[in-house]
């Protein structure tokens, strides 16, 4: 069992987890993930680390509260318990040797872009962020992200914080300005992975993107979190999770992240529901 | 007097159109009557030949003894002696080309019934035995065993019994291995795997689970910081293969190693599971392949709802599975399209299987497997109308240890390379079963835990 130490929620929906794990925050780096089991007959879930505390032994996840497991989650408190919490699982980002890059985040991805950023940050590289949310209310990290980087853009879709419009036409004009990366990375919505690779590819600027696939183990046995990339087959939770955005075969990826949206939406309902009467 | 009946006592099952609906073990166990019939077959051999049909060398023909002296827990303890899972090799051993196929009573009418009496033998224990097994003094060395399925299990007992102190790691978060993951629930009960398993730490044997080690530990950790003096790695098949076909990324598209965890690691056929799975009730289903696995990715799809097809590229006669549960899955209502091999997988426009394209083959010379070459006709492409695909074509071994432990070499598969003690290309890390050998079976990966054991403790007693 693995306590929570701190819960914090950031937006209604966007909870901040501290979890006690030691052996994990020992050894975790930014761009690996873990895997969590809230209870006995709980769904095994892939979450990306936000943050670790090797002294402490604690390691930070930001989950949005979007499905029946993330549910469940939330109904979690402070100095409760969670049934597994297993990693740190998948490569590092590899963030050596880049004297300027772009990270790009999206929504809740920004929770698994921030490390990202910062480890840039650290390794000496020259960091501009792009980050984009759907409105004022969802805007996370915003301080932290200023904090690490010398050039942030912040986007809204409606306006209604930032600049209005989407990270896509943020980083276009970056671009545009003549900022040379040597990477840009991206964290969020495939969909949005998706266009941040065709807007850099013209351009030729290299793009990095962190696949989060449905997944079971998480450990190179199941297979459930493969995709194409190049042509090849590759698996999410031991090639990557991240791959390079020029060759990820977009259309299957975003097809197969649907494959249960049925079957996930209805077993939220019922979540919420038995959640709602124990509470009562 | 032995019972010279040709025929072995059938194994009273539950009737294929009833458990081809559920989920409990089909096959239910010979009653006392019939394992004392059974056991009477059993000429006693002097020199006898089963014996040395076992990977793991139970000493066959003493164990049957104990039965007719209807000494059941002697007859136990005689197998457990060199055997530290009877209750699952009785279930899931391929006896037929084990043990059972040296039997002299197999040269004229069929071999005694050893797999069903280990089972009787080991049942009756679960079900009669009160002596908790007794930790045995420590010796005070620490030994590191990676993955808790039928090698790593049989390793970590074997030392615990010499007193070693042993930790087994497991990536998942329930210890098993391929029994609780693969191996579905109808062949071999989870209670079953449980007591096991609750059996080796009554020796003091540590589990620890969510442990991926390579991740969270490297494998030279554990001996420099964690002062392991040994490691066996048991960690087990790994990635599982496909055809590299188009459509194989389809949803629905299932490797047999993901459909079956679903089932039975995480319980997804169960009402209320919080892992989804394809609803496949009224569906039809196409498992690839002809193996064991293939057998149980099948009967699993059977028993939630689906028609099935197994695809197979060779014939009846050439399929891998044990012959015992090809007929089971046959008598449940499967149906076998061998000599066709998938072409392509085809799509709705959603990105759901909505068919798979076939050709017909037929067999030609036999290839360097001494198997007859399965051959395309040209032109016999038809569409199979199927909604979901169960790809069950072997595993490459998990490159996880490999890539963390610099020290251990692997061969041109990925394979860990051992020497004839079980070691690997480093010092006191010691490997064996899937890992090793690539997809196998659970006695043989038992006999390589038995062996990494036998090593390490020659290594260390040494010391």
């Amino acid at each position: 069992m693995y306590k929570i130490v701190r819960k914090e929620a950031l937006k209604p929906t966007v909870i901040l987890y501290e979890i006690e794990a030691p052996m994990v925050a020992k050894k975790a780096q930014p761009g690996q993930f873990i895997i969590l089991r809230v209870d006995e007959n709980g769904e095994r879930i892939p979450i990306t680390i936000h943050d670790y505390d090797r002294e402490k032994g604690t390691v930070t996840i930001i989950v949005q509260t979007i499905g029946a497991t993330t549910e469940k989650l939330s109904h979690k408190s402070e100095g409760e318990y969670i049934q597994d919490f297993v990693g740190p699982l998948g490569r590092p980002t590899e963030t050596e040797g880049k004297k300027k890059v772009c990270v790009v985040g999206g929504g809740v991805g920004c929770a698994i872009a921030y490390p990202v950023l910062k480890k840039f940050h650290d390794c000496g590289a020259e960091v501009h962020a792009v980050v984009g949310f759907k409105n004022k209310d969802l805007v996370i990290l915003e301080d932290k992200f200023r904090e690490a980087s010398s050039v942030m853009k912040l986007m809204t879709d409606d306006g209604s914080y930032g600049e209005k419009g989407l990270v896509t036409d943020a980083l276009k004009q970056l671009i545009e300005e003549g900022n040379q990366y040597d990477e840009v990375f991206a964290i969020g919505p495939a969909i949005m992975m998706k266009f941040v690779s065709m807007t850099t590819k013209p351009y030729g600027v290299k793009t990095t993107v962190s696949m989060s696939p449905i997944m079971v183990d998480g450990t190179g046995m199941c297979g459930g979190c493969r995709l194409t990339v190049g042509g090849e087959t590759k698996f999410a939770c031991v090639d990557g999770p991240d791959f390079d955005g020029h060759l990820v075969d977009w259309d299957e990826s975003l097809k197969r992240g649907k494959m249960y949206f049925d079957w996930e939406r209805h077993k939220h309902e019922e979540t919420c529901n038995l959640l709602s009467k124990e509470v009562k | 007097m032995a019972n010279m009946s040709l025929k072995k006592n059938e194994m009273p099952s539950q009737d294929p159109n009833v458990r081809n609906k559920n989920f409990l073990e089909v096959a239910l166990g010979y009653t006392e009557e019939q394992a004392l019939d059974e056991a009477a077959r059993c000429l006693n051999c002097k020199n006898p030949q089963c014996v040395s049909g076992c990977p793991v060398q139970v000493r066959i023909p003493e164990f049957i003894q104990k039965i007719v002296e209807k000494d059941y827990e002697g007859a136990y303890q005689v197998i457990h002696s060199t055997s530290s899972l009877p209750a699952v090799c009785g279930r899931v051993c391929p006896q037929e080309t084990q043990c059972e196929s040296k039997c002299i009573r197999g040269i004229k009418g069929e071999a005694v019934g050893i797999g069903r009496l280990e089972r009787f033998v080991a049942d009756w224990h679960n079900a009669h035995a009160t002596e908790e097994p007794v930790k045995p003094q420590s010796n005070g060395h620490k030994v590191a065993v990676i993955g808790s399925g039928p090698s790593g299990l049989t390793c970590a007992g074997d030392l615990a019994k010499k007193g070693y102190e042993v930790t087994v790691f497991e990536a998942l978060h329930l210890a098993g291995g391929v029994l609780v993951y693969g191996i579905p629930e109808f062949r071999l009960p989870k209670s079953i795997v449980q007591k096991e398993v609750d059996g080796l730490k009554a020796l003091g044997v540590k589990i620890e689970t969510n442990m991926v080690i390579g991740r969270v530990v490297s494998i030279d950790e554990l001996m420099s910081e964690y002062g392991f003096e040994a490691v066996f790695v048991g960690s087990g098949a790994g990635l599982p293969m496909f055809m590299h076909i188009p459509g194989e990324n389809l949803c629905g598209v299932y490797s047999a190693n993901e459909f079956l965890t679903r089932i039975n690691l995480m319980k997804a056929y169960r009402e209320g599971a919080d892992t989804p799975l394809m609803d496949l009730k009224g569906k039809k289903v196409a498992v690839v392949g002809g193996g064991n696995v293939a057998m149980d990715a099948a009967r699993c799809s059977k028993r939630l709802g689906a028609d099935v097809y197994v695809v197979y590229r060779r014939g009846m006669e050439e399929l891998p599975a044990r012959h015992e549960e090809v007929e089971h899955a046959i008598e449940e209502g499967i149906i076998f399209k061998t000599l066709n091999n998938p072409v392509k997988i085809n799509g709705d426009d959603k990105g759901y299987v909505k068919s798979m394209t076939c050709i017909e083959m037929e067999l030609g010379e036999p290839d360097a497997s001494g198997r007859r070459r399965p051959v395309e006709k040209v032109g016999s492409e038809f569409d199979l109308d199927v909604d979901c695909v169960i790809m069950s074509l072997g595993t490459s071994p998990n490159p996880l240890i490999k890539n963390t432990t610099p020290g251990i070499e692997v061969n041109k598969k990925g394979g860990i390379i051992v020497n004839e003690a079980g070691m690997t290309s480093q010092q006191s890390v010691y490997a064996g079963g899937d890992a090793v050998t690539g997809a196998a079976t659970v006695i043989l990966a038992m006999g390589a835990g038995k062996l990494g054991a036998k090593s390490i403790d020659e290594q260390l007693s040494g010391k």
